[in-house]
């Protein structure tokens, strides 16, 4: 496996860190004008998303780390398995864990694309695109005509996401949402 | 992700402005003082043996003459002209390090080096003062030693303390493993860039003086409260290192054998040898009269004047533009 120095840390670098593939975050070149030169480098455990701060002498190495991210459509569970199949027309599918799919699973509708980032192989994480489009399963009545209030109510989607919505919405209706807040953006018109 | 050429410059108009006034302001600062503006080559057929610097090798091919390396600083070829007797001189130019990429670093940046025939580094630290401050508008440095700085901000005595100390107070910043092979200087200069300089030229501008002689590159030794200290001094303003100076050393064996203790440090830890510059250590020889020389950065001069934290705003084009 190809390692990377130094030189070449940037940020989104995949690499390896006692045994954890890592993104790098960011990356401080930190040297005294005639003294040793070190970096100072952020970056996030892609097994356990949290963020380490550590620092490396000029010319250490960090290997790489086998991680890619690949476009591919949700299929369906088994319970167990999140099945997804890469949208290159391989048809190629790969099954996801619950540890994988993580917080993603409330943004999971059929036939919909995501990011599913691949570590040797096997999916490590998916990621929602930043909006989806899903249907009001559950609500309050609406209440017509109160459109220009601020006041807003929980409405439970499709996947079982439950986000605050305005109270004019109602149920059947389709929204599109901000995965990365969890909020409501707009109806979106039936077509 | 796209992959566009950027064109643009990465400085705006009014930093470049800013760059050009500073340039005029350092030509009248010399002017006035009487001291000669030179020019010497950046191309030189030797590199440094400093086991912290890297230079960028050229592939030179003319005359019977192969190779060759961008200079690191013009410090040999303006010693030469001292040594012919020229006097006092100081050059803006270009110079060049290899690796050094970051919010304060390019791997090509504007360098100040001015050489003063009679001065001590007390001197010359006075004159680095005039020149900055008188620029910048800033009050006079205070002066802080190495040994005090290290003892208040890294908690650790840089002269008493035994290298396991040392590696100790540095595993808040590097593993076990990595301080194995890391030397006792190393250590300090962890030190210094972590827990030290963030804090210094907070209030005021700042002088370091009085660094280890293992530390003295090619300033002059002197013992003093019984230790050895190198006549070296650092200018220091929002925690951002803007200039190197010493007292020079004079002695040619004195001079080869710190070059040859640098390619010792060198081959131990796997970077290459550098051959010695012959030709400075023949001006040694034939005599460098008494002077002090500095080094000072343009570009972290000018962010310090604008106020910027990254070297880009300062640079028309940065490395990876240009």
């Amino acid at each position: 496996m190809a390692s990377y120095s130094t030189n070449e840390f940037r940020g989104g670098l995949k690499v390896l860190l006692d045994g954890d593939p890592c993104i790098i975050l960011e990356n401080e070149f930190v040297k005294p004008g005639k003294g040793q030169a070190f970096n100072r480098v952020k970056l996030r455990n892609l097994m356990t998303n949290r963020v380490w701060e550590r620092t490396f002498k000029s010319g250490e190495s960090l290997e790489a780390a086998d991680v890619i991210d690949q476009d591919m459509e949700y299929l369906y569970t088994d319970g167990e398995f999140w099945h997804f199949m890469l949208t290159d027309g391989s048809f190629e599918q790969y099954p996801a864990d619950a540890k994988a799919v993580g917080d993603t699973l409330k943004w999971l509708k059929e036939q919909d694309v995501y990011t599913v980032t691949l570590y040797n192989g096997a999916p490590l994480s998916v990621t929602p695109p930043n909006f989806v489009e899903l249907e009001v399963v559950d609500t309050d009545p609406g209440m017509k005509g109160d459109t220009a209030q601020g006041g807003t109510k929980p409405a439970t989607l499709s996947t079982g996401a439950v986000v605050n919505v305005p109270l004019f919405i109602t149920i059947g209706e389709v929204l599109k949402v901000d995965t990365r807040s969890g909020e409501y953006v707009n109806r979106v018109k039936s077509s | 992700m796209t992959n566009e050429p950027v064109w643009q410059p990465s400085a705006s108009q009014a930093a470049l402005k800013s760059r050009a006034q500073q340039l005029a302001f350092v030509r009248g600062f010399f002017a006035h003082r009487g001291v000669l503006e030179v020019e010497t080559p950046i191309l030189g057929q030797h590199g440094v043996t400093d086991p912290n610097l890297d230079g960028i090798q050229a592939h030179v091919s003319a005359g019977a003459r192969t190779g060759g390396w961008l200079q690191t600083s013009p410090e040999y070829h303006m010693k030469r002209l001292l040594a012919a007797g020229f006097g006092s001189v100081y050059q803006v130019s270009r110079v060049f390090r290899n690796g050094e990429l970051g919010r304060r670093h390019n791997p090509e940046f504007s360098m100040l080096e001015w050489y003063r025939e009679g001065f001590d580094d007390v001197a010359l630290m006075s004159e680095v003062s005039d020149l900055v401050c008188g620029w910048l508008g800033c009050q006079p440095p205070e002066t802080i030693h190495y040994r005090g700085a290290m003892e208040r901000w890294a908690n650790i005595d840089p002269f008493e303390a035994t290298d396991r100390e040392l590696r100790r107070r540095c595993e808040q910043w590097l593993e076990p493993e990595q301080l194995a092979d890391l030397s006792r200087d190393g250590c300090l200069d962890l030190l210094m860039s972590f827990a030290v300089e963030p804090n210094l030229g907070r209030q005021r501008p700042a002088f370091m003086t009085g660094y280890p002689a293992s530390q003295a590159s090619l300033a002059r030794v002197s013992t003093w409260d019984g230790l050895e200290i190198a006549h070296r001094f650092e200018l220091y303003i929002d925690g951002l290192e803007l200039c190197n100076g010493y007292w020079e050393l004079t002695d040619p064996q004195e001079q080869r054998r710190r070059f040859e203790a640098d390619n010792r440090l060198r081959r131990r830890s796997g970077s290459p040898e550098m051959a010695l510059d012959e030709a400075f250590l023949a001006a040694l020889e034939r005599g460098l009269p008494e002077c002090s020389g500095v080094a000072l950065g343009l570009d972290r001069l000018l962010m310090i004047k604008l106020g910027v934290e990254d070297i880009r705003e300062v640079l028309a084009f940065p490395f990876d533009q240009a």
